[in-house]
């Protein structure tokens, strides 16, 4: 870090070629404008990309039904007492 | 603003309306491509969506979107391919003379473009917002999660490689 800084500093002391670099770049990218728009309304896209969004379920949920399938295969005569309870 | 941090979709849709504009324009700043930027646009606004029980009304709702907007931009430079980027389009522009500064030749126009594309994308970012878009160091700092020295010193790096690859093509001041 502390010998990127020197050579910052460095840099600055050969300016014109360093301005020549920077003239050099905004001349093969030039300002966005200030006055720039889409071309076409966004909203259904944000729209479409909110429906397509996945229902997420949490891990805690798949440990729970995991381990109710375990206690089944474990203990079968439990259903029935489970599903009682339900 | 409140209904927005309890998801209301009403009150999304207005902030939608009211800031797609700034985004869209923030957005096409890093990648140079309107249609690109419309598609990135709508990404942003879905993040922002899906973000919105952090959003903190007294920090401003439009420098939290340009952060979101920033980092949608960031991530699609870095997994785009360096060489996929100069397209028909923007060749025939740079060689056209479109650029701001006539005095620069068209074959170098297009040379720079090309070399800029094969900076990391990190550096690009920090690059083309402050020396092409001018904007404060300040500015891109708060928006990239980093210090002013930082934002200095990828500028400084970008200046650097971009112009040890134009003069390895042999264009020198």
């Amino acid at each position: 870090m502390t010998e990127m800084k020197r050579n910052l500093n460095h840099e600055s002391e050969r300016m014109p070629e360093s301005e020549w670099i920077k003239d050099v770049l905004k001349a093969a990218m030039p300002r966005i404008a200030e006055d720039a728009e889409p071309s076409r309304d966004l909203w259904p896209d944000v729209l479409r990309r909110m429906d397509r969004e996945p229902v997420r379920v949490p891990w805690f949920d798949w440990a729970l039904a995991g381990g109710l399938v375990a206690l089944a295969a474990a203990f079968p005569t439990a259903i029935p007492v489970f599903l009682y309870y339900l | 603003m409140d209904r927005f941090r309890h998801g209301d979709a009403d009150a999304f849709e207005a902030l939608f309306r009211e800031q797609q504009a700034t985004v869209f324009r923030w957005i096409l700043r890093i990648v140079r491509d309107a249609g690109t930027a419309e598609d990135l646009t709508a990404e942003a606004f879905w993040r922002i969506y899906r973000a919105h029980a952090r959003f903190d009304a007294a920090r401003g709702f439009e420098p939290w979107a340009r952060r979101i907007a920033t980092h949608v931009a960031l991530d699609w430079l870095r997994a785009r391919k360096p060489e996929s980027e100069m397209t028909p389009e923007l060749e025939a522009k740079l060689t056209a003379g479109v650029a701001s500064n006539p005095g620069v030749q068209a074959e170098i126009r297009v040379k720079t473009a090309e070399a800029f594309t094969r900076l990391p994308p990190k550096l690009r970012v920090a690059a083309v917002l402050a020396v092409v878009e001018e904007q404060p160091h300040r500015v891109v700092a708060e928006l990239l999660g980093i210090t002013v020295t930082a934002v200095k010193l990828r500028v400084f790096r970008a200046l650097r490689l971009l112009r040890k690859d134009l003069e390895q093509q042999g264009i020198r001041p």
